[in-house]
């Protein structure tokens, strides 16, 4: 089998199989599950900035919320229905995240990983200054202002733990499918020189401001499809989503996942998420617990766990 | 086609480097830049793709003025950099280092058939990791890289630092090649018997300024140039 088929059936075989998965999983897991695929969808796009350009942000938080408030507000104030929400939140991401380029892709390194912080905190206090409309770090819930989705004359609850699992897959799946085309095209490989050598992309006629912008506008388009999404289905909006916080998980998502990698944040969200669900059943202490993941992960898998896998033993893994 | 520096003088940050190099090239033509360590040359390849600033002087393809042109924009012209040290993108195949040289698609596809006719070593490692292949095969990916990119200008930086006579042989006849297809080189070489070789003409560089510019062919009857910008006895 060629290494295009290959990488093919592997990540439909992954839809697949999440796909199936919600027959046999019990009511809990379920709604845990739709969870970290809406997530995962978040690290996805955070991995396009971090994995495939080299650009680490801290401030990734203000593209999910971008995403979550363009969507939850219009639903909240305006009774808009979910799919245009879905699009608001995905455009004032995507707007947000090319504004914000223009600006932060003056720096790059360190520099731009404190300016991303910076732009993110701002967002932050912007949500919580203007709380007459965002109703501040208390949020708002959507449930009762969204109407049901309407297709083929069938209507479908958010609420409904079925539409939720999979109007989730379906968000996720986008991410992953938009990762793995980036990945695979000549935009990736572009993307990805400039992660190894900027200067030598720049010798080869790319202009890789430009290409970085690139970067960064689908990185917020992922980020905020995911933001308007987790809105849409777990029917909560706050601002607790845009805190620094929510820039660090997709940060230890990817790490643990594999840099780099397309399906690494796929597994990263799922470990984390459930090493702090099962740690904090037990104690509230469990960032410990994570702290000590984190320490495993830099000395046994520094690669994250699929970043090891591909480059032991399955090197076509993209 | 023709690449031209009139007093170029530019280096790192206060210190001056270039003090003043001029020289021009034209389209199928090789040309040696030869000095001692230091003595600028490969600052000036950095210069002419505008890696450093350039502080005074004038460089000009084709009578287009380079200064103010971001790098990306000066290959987009039309002339490729080969550095020292070859500076693959490791963890990319062979393959995808070669098509980075495309340009995004101003060049054709088919142009890569030119490269491997060039190093036909290469079409063996395509899948590989350019990470992992030798020191010359690398040099062979480097310079098919540049290639794809169809240049009028070839700028390489001691293309021959470390490799084994079989491969300095192969790269030679694709210098060699290249001036028949019409494209220009610029070769830095500390190996002046290999420079000479495949060189149509000889600029000595001497603490940043043209100290010299000179034919192989005089240098057979008169090697005392040699001798004063590069310490070479023959």
């Amino acid at each position: 089998m060629s290494a295009g088929r290959r990488i093919l059936a592997l990540h439909l075989g992954v839809l697949a199989a999440l796909l199936l998965l919600q027959f046999a999983l019990p009511p809990y897991h379920h709604t845990n599950v739709a969870r970290i695929l809406v997530l995962a969808g978040y690290a996805i796009g955070y991995n396009v900035l971090l994995g495939y350009t080299g650009l680490m942000s801290l401030g990734h938080a203000m593209f999910f919320a971008a995403g979550m408030y363009g969507a939850g507000l219009p639903v909240y104030y305006l009774g808009v229905g979910a799919p245009a929400a879905f699009g608001l939140g995905l455009a004032s991401g995507v707007g947000l995240a090319l504004a914000f380029g223009l600006m932060a892709l003056r720096t790059s390194g360190p520099s731009f990983l404190i300016v991303s912080l910076m732009f993110a905190q701002a967002l932050f206090l912007a949500t919580l200054y203007f709380n007459d409309v965002t109703l501040g770090d208390q949020g708002f819930i959507l449930s009762d202002k969204l109407a049901p989705l309407g297709l083929g004359g069938a209507q479908f609850g958010f609420h409904e733990p079925g539409v939720k699992y999979n109007v989730a897959l379906a968000i996720f799946a986008a991410c992953l499918a938009t990762a793995l085309a980036l990945r695979l095209s000549a935009l990736g490989r572009v993307l990805i020189g400039i992660r190894e050598n900027e200067e030598r992309t720049r010798l080869l006629g790319y202009d890789s401001f430009r290409y970085k912008l690139v970067a960064l506008g689908v990185s917020g388009a992922l980020a905020s499809a995911a933001g308007a999404g987790y809105a849409l289905l777990f029917s909560y909006v706050g601002s607790t989503f845009a805190s620094i916080l929510f820039s660090i998980y997709p940060l230890l998502w990817t790490l643990l996942g594999g840099v780099g990698t397309v399906l690494g944040p796929l597994l990263g969200t799922a470990l984390m998420f459930y090493l702090v669900d099962t740690v904090s059943g037990v104690t509230s202490s469990y960032l410990l617990f994570v702290g000590a993941a984190l320490i495993a992960l830099v000395l046994w898998f520094p690669q994250g766990l699929l970043g090891t896998v591909r480059s032991r033993w399955l090197p076509w893994l993209p | 086609m023709r690449l031209a520096l009139e007093d170029v003088r530019g280096g790192y940050g206060r210190v001056a480097v270039l003090k003043g190099v001029s020289f021009t090239l034209d389209a199928g033509e090789v040309l040696a830049l030869l000095g001692r360590n230091g003595a600028g040359k490969t600052t000036t390849l950095k210069a002419i793709m505008r890696l450093l600033p350039v502080r005074s002087g004038r460089i000009a393809l084709d009578g287009t003025d380079l200064a103010d042109r971001a790098p990306h924009s000066i290959a987009a012209l039309g002339i490729a950099y080969v550095p020292q040290g070859r500076r693959l993108f490791p963890y990319l195949s062979v393959e995808e280092n070669l098509r980075m040289g495309l340009l995004a698609g101003r060049s054709n596809v088919r142009v890569l058939e030119a490269v491997y006719a060039l190093f036909p070593a290469l079409r063996e490692r395509l899948r590989q990791r350019a990470g992992t292949l030798s020191g010359g095969e690398q040099q062979m990916v480097a310079m098919g890289r540049a290639l794809a990119a169809s240049p009028r200008v070839l700028l390489l930086d001691e293309p021959f630092e470390g490799l084994q006579p079989s491969l300095v042989e192969g790269i030679l006849r694709a210098i060699a090649r290249l001036r028949q297809s019409g494209v220009a080189v610029v070769l830095v070489e500390q190996r002046v018997d290999l420079a000479l070789r495949v060189a149509d003409r000889v600029v000595f560089l001497q603490n940043g300024l043209t100290a010299c510019e000179t034919l192989p062919a005089a240098l057979e009857q008169d090697p005392e140039p040699l001798y004063r910008y590069v310490g070479v006895r023959r």
